[in-house]
């Protein structure tokens, strides 16, 4: 700290930056990448490394790749044998879901609206681009339409729509899993389309949001559980967590899917996809409850001590006290869990469920298009981690819009 | 007005494991009086009043508050919490939550009282500590002596009978001690009743009606602010007086 006062500084004494710092860019590429000489030794190799990898890459990329087994079979890959006449209910639950989105971000964000142009002209783009029927191309161009109007409407009534937003997307998935599955008998108005023509992409949603659905709150409360007082909910509790802590992923789809009917008397079947989102719930939600504890834990005696003193229980101790701090502070290894939880649904494809990996998997057994592996692959490898970057782009904004008001 | 005491404590003991933190307190607390506990530090004085609304399990002895005993019935505690504001050392606002909230949420959870009964006492709360104008702050904005006004406001939100405060000025900077006794000097002129554990003896000598220097997990010695200050009879008050009053 400079003990001069601030007054003493006449206009004589205005300093002006050093040279690299009045040619921004070549003085940021000299200042970070070539002094002193040995970062400029490693800058020309790291250059020199990537020359290598890249260029035999885009020479195969665009000239020797065949993508056209990604083109045939892209609507195996998005949505499996889903049956083609009832495909307008999935177009549905699209175009509601850009409603929804439409509606959130319109009321909600106010800065940096740009970045979602990529996102309405995708669509078009690869309407007017890709080799599709008319149908998928009428669905693909109305798709940024409904999300304007939704925006449009979002920012008008923000006020109303961002109060009662998070309503409609608690019924999303319900209304989802409702128009996937159908309603009525063969030859009703939304017949019954049975889990075992579910596949690719949407079962992969399925799988991945109805674990986290159901894993988070199991998980909280094991959490709470392992910290109470009461000693059989305690170690019940423990012995669930090591318990399934101590078992790969793998192992218990296999034992939903193969040993489980074992055990049921003959005339009980349950779904092949509902067992194996109940043995993604079961274990996620160990690994979660030791998230969530993680988060209590960092909470002091003195928030307890003082929600107790106001006369508040236990129960609303932990609901407007303890958890919404204890949440917030772990939020990065929440999602980080729930990234793992979209990518671990590929086990699936083990025990013969026909998600984005099993159908990657059946499309390369086709003799028309042996030797593929790359192509196929590299394209789902893509969807994979399209999905979960905007996850994790998501769980940065909630931690800043959560944010508000901390030291 | 009845004329029995508000607190009844007979023959208090608390065990830390083999330590003997609190040996036999007996007091009793009119409706109304001011108390100030001192003493040196792990002598058990925050423990006791924190046993007062069962922060710490007393093991020997009997509690009574505002009728009530104080046993493991979790009903009964909870009945006395409601009956009883505490303020800590460390303030312990809750830091995801505005002012406001910080005062609101007991009444509109735990008395059931809508949200706009409840805001409105929060902002004649926030008045009578002078700081209306943070309510729409959070706590992590506020200095210490504002936090710790809060924290004040939020005990009263409940329209307790009974205050306790425990080292409230121990955590703050010199310059913001005063704006806190000040508040609670209003509050003891008003007629509540206090316990308050503090070394503050310019607070205790303005509105205390009796002092009780805790030693050792016993009280040593017992009187009015005259008489402790004038006349200490006990050698052990004494030395800790002129310790703490010496510059």
């Amino acid at each position: 700290m400079s003990l001069r006062p601030a007054t003493a500084a006449s206009k004589a004494d205005v300093v002006l930056p050093p040279p690299t710092e009045r040619y921004p860019l070549l003085g940021w590429v000299w200042k970070h990448l070539f002094t002193p000489w040995h970062n400029a030794l490693l800058t020309v190799l790291a250059l020199g490394l990537l020359y290598l990898l890249a260029v035999p890459f885009a020479q195969w990329a665009l000239t020797q790749a065949r993508w056209e087994v990604v083109v045939v079979n892209l609507r195996l890959l998005l949505i499996g044998q889903y049956p083609l006449e009832q495909v307008w209910r999935l177009w549905l639950s699209v175009h509601v879901l850009a409603f929804v989105a439409g509606l959130t971000i319109g009321s909600t964000v106010r800065a940096g609206l740009w970045r979602a142009v990529p996102i309405l002209a995708a669509p078009w783009a690869l309407a007017l681009v890709a080799d599709f029927d008319l149908a998928t191309r009428a669905h693909l161009g109305a798709l940024p339409v409904v999300g304007l109007v939704a925006f449009v409407l979002g920012r008008l009534g923000h006020v109303y729509v961002r109060r009662h937003v998070i309503g409609l997307w608690v019924i999303y998935f319900p209304l989802f899993i409702l128009l996937v599955r159908g309603l009525t008998a063969e030859e009703g108005w939304l017949p019954v389309v049975p889990t075992n023509v579910w596949g690719g992409l949407v079962l992969t949603f399925v799988l991945t949001v109805a674990g986290i659905i159901f894993s988070f709150p199991i998980g909280v409360l094991l959490a709470l559980g392992r910290r109470s007082n009461l000693p059989l909910v305690r170690w019940a509790s423990v012995v669930y967590i090591e318990l399934v802590r101590g078992v790969p992923l793998v192992t218990i789809l296999f034992m939903a899917q193969i040993m489980l009917p074992l055990f049921l008397p003959s005339n009980v079947t349950i779904d092949r996809v509902l067992r194996a989102v109940v043995g993604i719930v079961l274990f996620t939600a160990a690994y979660q409850a030791e998230n969530v504890r993680g988060g209590l834990q960092a909470i002091s005696r003195g928030q307890y001590e003082a929600a107790y003193a106001l006369g508040l229980n236990s129960l609303q101790t932990n609901l407007f006290i303890i958890l919404p701090q204890a949440l917030r502070n772990v939020i990065p290894v929440l999602v980080g869990q729930f990234i793992a939880l979209y990518k671990d649904t590929s086990l699936v494809a083990i025990v013969g469920l026909l998600d984005l990996l099993g159908i990657a998997k059946s499309v390369l057994a086709q003799p028309a298009y042996i030797g593929t592996q790359r192509e196929v692959y590299l394209f789902i490898s893509a969807i994979y981690w399209l999905f979960s970057y905007v996850m994790s782009y998501l769980s940065q904004r909630l931690e800043k819009a959560l944010g508000v008001g901390e030291r | 007005m009845s004329d029995s005491p508000i607190i009844v404590c007979r023959d208090v003991h608390k065990w830390y494991g083999h330590f003997h933190a609190l040996r036999g307190i007996n007091m009793e607390v009119q409706k109304g009086e001011v108390v100030v506990i001192f003493g040196p530090s792990g002598s058990g004085k925050s423990t006791f009043i924190r046993t007062i609304n069962r922060l710490e399990e007393h093991q020997r002895g009997q509690i009574i508050v505002d009728g009530i005993e104080l046993t493991r019935d979790i009903r009964n505690i909870e009945a006395i919490r409601r009956e009883v504001g505490m303020v800590f050392q460390q303030f312990n606002l809750f830091p995801h939550l505005t002012v406001l909230q910080n005062i609101t949420l007991a009444p509109i959870q735990v008395r059931k009282w809508p949200k706009e009964k409840a805001e409105a006492l929060a902002m004649q709360l926030l008045d009578r500590v002078g700081i209306p104008e943070q309510a729409h702050k959070y706590p992590g904005q506020l200095s210490g002596g504002q936090q710790q006004r809060v924290a004040i406001a939020r005990a009263l939100a409940m329209q307790p009978k009974i205050m306790l405060f425990d080292e409230p000025t121990s955590a703050l900077d010199p310059e913001m001690i005063k704006e806190v006794l000040d508040v609670m000097v209003e509050l003891a002129r008003s007629g509540m009743t206090m316990l308050v554990v503090t070394h503050e003896m310019g607070f205790a000598r303005a509105v205390a009606d009796r002092m009780y220097f805790f030693d050792k997990g016993q009280i040593v010695e017992s009187g009015t602010p005259d008489e402790i200050f004038n006349n200490p009879k006990e050698d052990r008050t004494k030395l800790f007086l002129s310790q703490i009053l010496s510059h």
